[in-house]
């Protein structure tokens, strides 16, 4: 199977791992990773003004490239999902936004909103099957107690996304059962780590991301796992007690490619 | 041919307005059969039939169309108008003039244009009427009440009280319902049990009374007048009629650890059981899942200890036939599941509950005899935070939640709340809420007295959050009148979850042809002048199983439902509707098309001798129609492939000439 790409700017700086063990990972389960090629950030944020159709433009970029190759679209970082997922609803819904991009962009053929765009996660459990994975693990995590961290970006809005139920999502921990280990159920685990407040407002974001941190650790998790870049930013910079790795590191270790990894 | 007349109502100016009534009656005159046109201010007053009835004698009609109003309105108005000057009453058609004409146009020359062409289609019906009666058929004199709630209880004492037998059939082991497990009740604070076990008793003693307890109904067949209704009695391996409830077994059964559902499981019951102390039937019953003789033949000590031998390991579930004239659904309500509700940490903490656990934690007869402790370490909570509308009012959400209000759940919030500052003045109370609804008597009065006078903290806002951190519950909610966010170290959370209609009621709606709306509450057959009255016939609706009802509602609830079955029972014989499906046995093939669309069971098959052109004989299947189960929808009559099947008084042949009519 093969699927377009877009690994998003954070993957190639910061987050160069959750990039690397997610394309090691997809050849074992048998998913080629095509990266679009040319793609542009996808702006970090979702603007949320109506109007604002500059910022949504390279996201239509990456539908558009993966529509022309008649592919989904696979992303990882929780934020370039977000982005790209709500701008293909808004083509999709918006009939003047479509025609607007459309005429900036001046396509061959409009775009209009068809590609298919799924997380990684979502890959895994709709493309992929945990079943699948359970099957080609070879390296099973068991007895290690994990709690999975959706953050804020990954299931809402809920009506766009449509990946899980925002209050009692359950993808994370079938992913974390899937490959041997134990999920640990604790409420913070889709509250914000405090996001972009960050740069603004340091403290206030390690007041929010030390809630997220210490209800993990009071439920018994050993270990975090996250999807988002940001989020493990923001875990880890605010002095997490418990480690906070991506999940595809953790997948790549349970299928045995994490030593091949040149991360 | 037929001599008819026609009466063009003017209904005030509701159809004079906007119709010519006279161009209509005038237009009208000149039909086939036609032989007489009037119009009328108010044809359905005592001058305007009176007219019909000079009209029937003087012109010696067969036959009567009314312009008019809906037929829903007052085609039974006509019709006795029509049976009092000596004419058949299905030779009476109304041509709705007023919803469908009038109302919807605006300008007098489309309506006028619109009102001929429906009188003249009436007018082609009636010339192709026949007249029908309608046959009678018996009343069984008993009633059948479904559910043993409040709402059962009183609609059965209330029809007993007027001398009909009744049953009730109860699914649990006792009756008594959601009521029997409250505390108090508002507005008036009287403890639920003081005054619902007075009434339990009252069923119990009542010689008219037959109580089915751990028992379901599993087949109903026939209609009106005439239910015959299969009941399902589950073994409780213990004789009834023997048993004294004496609670010997209980205390001796060596399985004592089955989660108690009277305490919504917050406490351990013994595998015999009596739910409580005022059980209605007092007797034992031997729950099969945890009992260890009935499981793997070990132990018998119940057996040992019944001095009055009741009990009986080879009971089997038993199945009672009886027939009944009425059939009342008070199936009732349950609190929907707090599963999707993660966010309130329902499941991760025990110290968050619904309502319903709170009623019996505060209940004296409840898990810690009435004393409020929280239920992780039984430490008497300082702060309590309530949050009403957990899955009520649920939009967005509304894949995990209702869209409806509860409606009770404003009232016993307040009520747990004032109690709880009554009782522990120590103890600070918060209230999140969307809206405070408090419609009633002495409701709001009630509310403001949890507020001004015992100091409740009501908040308009939502609960977001609640997390569960050491032994607090860490409550993140929004202000909206202050416009910020709190945040509240909580010892208990308490939601008020919404309520929906009990599970058992869809398969029962199905058994009874009752119709239900999406959230599956029973739907009554008008919901303003007929409330307590399901759609089909002879079967009454009492409690909350037709939407959320707080008890003074369902009491009187109840009691109009009796009311209305008292008036059927009353009757010796029932008419029935005469405008029914029948089948030419000629033309019918027996090829079953008509009893599969059947939604009412009422077409049956028999082999019949038919003398053959050559004189032999010949034995064919044809289908039957029972006309007293039969509702003369019609399915059967668009359905059959021969023409066999007709509806009287709706024949194809009527139809046709109205189509042709309209469209000549």
């Amino acid at each position: 199977m093969k699927v377009s790409y877009f690994p998003g700017c954070t993957l190639k700086t910061k987050a160069k791992e959750l990039d690397a063990y997610a394309r090691k990972c997809a050849e074992v389960l048998g998913v080629t990773l095509e990266e679009i090629e040319d793609w542009q950030c996808c702006g970090g944020v979702f603007s949320t003004s109506r109007d604002e159709v500059a910022t949504k433009l390279s996201s239509v970029r990456a539908l558009k490239a993966a529509n022309d190759k008649e592919q989904p679209l696979v992303t990882v970082c929780s934020a370039c999902h977000n982005v790209i997922k709500q701008t293909n609803h808004q083509v999709q819904t918006d009939a003047e936004f479509a025609d607007k991009v459309n005429r900036y962009m001046a396509p061959e053929a409009p775009y209009s909103g068809e590609t298919a765009v799924y997380h990684y996660l979502e890959m895994l459990r709709d493309l992929v099957g945990f079943d699948k994975i359970k099957e080609k693990v070879v390296n099973p995590q068991t007895g290690k107690k994990i709690a999975a961290y959706y953050g804020c970006l990954l299931l809402r809005p809920n009506k766009v996304m449509q990946m899980d139920d925002p209050e009692n999502p359950s993808i994370i921990e079938d992913f974390i059962r899937a490959i041997g280990a134990q999920p640990v159920i604790y409420a913070s685990r889709n509250e914000c780590c405090g996001g972009y407040v960050t740069m603004e407002s340091p403290e206030l974001a390690k007041k929010k991301s030390n809630a997220v941190t210490g209800n993990a650790a009071a439920a018994g998790a050993e270990m975090m796992v996250t999807a988002c870049p940001l989020c493990r930013y923001n875990l880890v910079k605010n002095g997490s007690e418990i480690p906070v790795v991506y999940f595809t590191e953790l997948l790549a270790e349970a299928l045995g490619v994490k030593e091949d990894t040149n991360a | 041919m037929q001599r008819i007349g026609v009466f063009v109502c003017w209904c005030g100016s509701n159809i004079a307005g906007t119709v010519d009534v006279q161009a209509v009656s005038d237009a009208l005159k000149n039909e086939p059969g036609v032989v007489f046109s009037t119009n009328y201010q108010y044809m359905c007053s005592q001058a305007g039939q009176n007219m019909i009835k000079d009209a029937v004698a003087e012109h010696k009609l067969t036959g009567i169309v009314v312009c008019s109003c809906s037929p829903r309105m007052h085609e039974a108005t006509f019709r006795k108008t029509a049976a009092a000057a000596g004419i058949n009453p299905y030779m009476v058609e109304i041509a709705n003039i007023r919803e469908q004409c009038s109302w919807v146009h605006k300008d007098m020359v489309t309506g006028t244009e619109k009102a001929i062409i429906l009188g003249k289609a009436a007018v082609a019906k009636v010339n192709l009427n026949t007249p029908l009666t309608p046959g009678e058929s018996p009343v069984t004199k008993r009633a059948l009440v479904i559910g043993g709630g409040i709402a059962g209880i009183q609609t059965a004492l209330d029809i007993a009280d007027a001398g009909f037998p009744v049953d009730i059939v109860e699914k649990k082991p006792t009756i008594g319902g959601k009521m029997a497990q409250l505390d108090k009740t508002f507005p008036t604070l009287d403890c639920a049990a003081c005054i619902l076990t007075p009434k339990m008793v009252d069923v119990a003693q009542n010689d008219k009374i037959r109580i089915f307890s751990y028992s379901e109904v599993t087949d109903v067949k026939g209609f009106v007048g005439n239910f015959d209704v299969t009941i399902k009695k589950h073994a409780r391996y213990v004789k009834e009629d023997i048993c004294t409830g004496c609670g010997a077994c209980t205390e001796k059964c060596p399985m004592k650890k089955v989660p108690n559902e009277f305490n919504l499981g917050m406490d351990n019951r013994s595998a015999i059981y009596i739910p409580f102390a005022q059980a209605v039937p007092k007797v034992a019953t031997i729950d099969p899942n945890y009992c260890n003789m009935l499981k793997n033949g070990k132990c018998g000590v119940c057996s040992k200890v019944c001095a009055a031998g009741a009990i009986d390991y080879k009971q089997q579930d038993e199945f009672i036939e009886e027939k009944y004239g009425a059939i009342v659904v008070a199936t009732g309500f349950n609190p929907i599941s707090m599963d999707k509700f993660d966010e309130f940490a329902y499941n991760q903490s025990k110290d968050v509950i619904t309502s319903l656990e709170f009623e019996r934690l505060t209940n004296a007869a409840g898990p810690t005899a009435g004393k409020l402790l929280r239920p992780s370490d039984l430490k008497h909570p300082h702060t309590i935070v309530f949050v009403q509308c957990v899955g009520s009012r649920c939009d967005a959400c509304a894949e995990k939640g209702k869209e409806y209000c509860s409606k009770i759940c404003c009232m016993y919030t307040a009520k747990h709340a004032m109690l709880t500052r009554d009782k522990y003045p120590d103890t600070d109370v918060y209230v999140f809420y969307i809206d405070v609804r408090t419609p009633g008597k002495n409701f709001d009065e009630f509310y403001r007295r949890a507020v001004e006078e015992y100091g409740v903290h009501y908040i308009k806002g939502m609960v977001g959050k609640v997390t569960p951190e050491g032994d607090k519950l860490k409550v993140q909610a929004s202000d909206l009148l202050a416009n910020k966010q709190l945040h509240i170290d909580a010892d208990l959370v308490v939601l008020a979850a919404a309520i929906e209609p009990d599970k058992s009621a869809r398969p029962l709606a199905t058994m009874l042809t009752a119709s239900m709306d999406t959230n599956d509450f029973f739907t009554e057959a008008h919901p303003k002048l007929r409330p307590v009255e399901s759609p089909t016939a002879g079967v009454f609706l009492s409690g909350a199983c037709q939407g959320p009802k707080d008890i003074p509602e369902t009491v009187s609830q109840a009691g109009a439902a009796a009311s209305k079955v008292i008036g059927l029972l009353a009757k010796d014989k029932l008419t029935g509707n005469p405008c029914v499906a029948s089948s030419n046995e000629l033309m019918c093939n027996g090829c079953s098309t008509c009893e599969r669309v059947c939604p009412y069971g009422a077409i049956t098959y028999e082999n019949k001798e038919f003398r053959m052109p050559d004189r032999t004989t010949a034995i064919r299947r044809i289908a039957v129609v029972n006309p007293a189960v039969c509702q003369g929808c019609g399915c059967c009559t668009v359905a059959c492939p021969s023409g066999a099947m007709d509806l009287r008084g709706f024949a194809n042949s009527q139809i046709i000439a109205e189509v042709d009519a309209i469209c000549k």
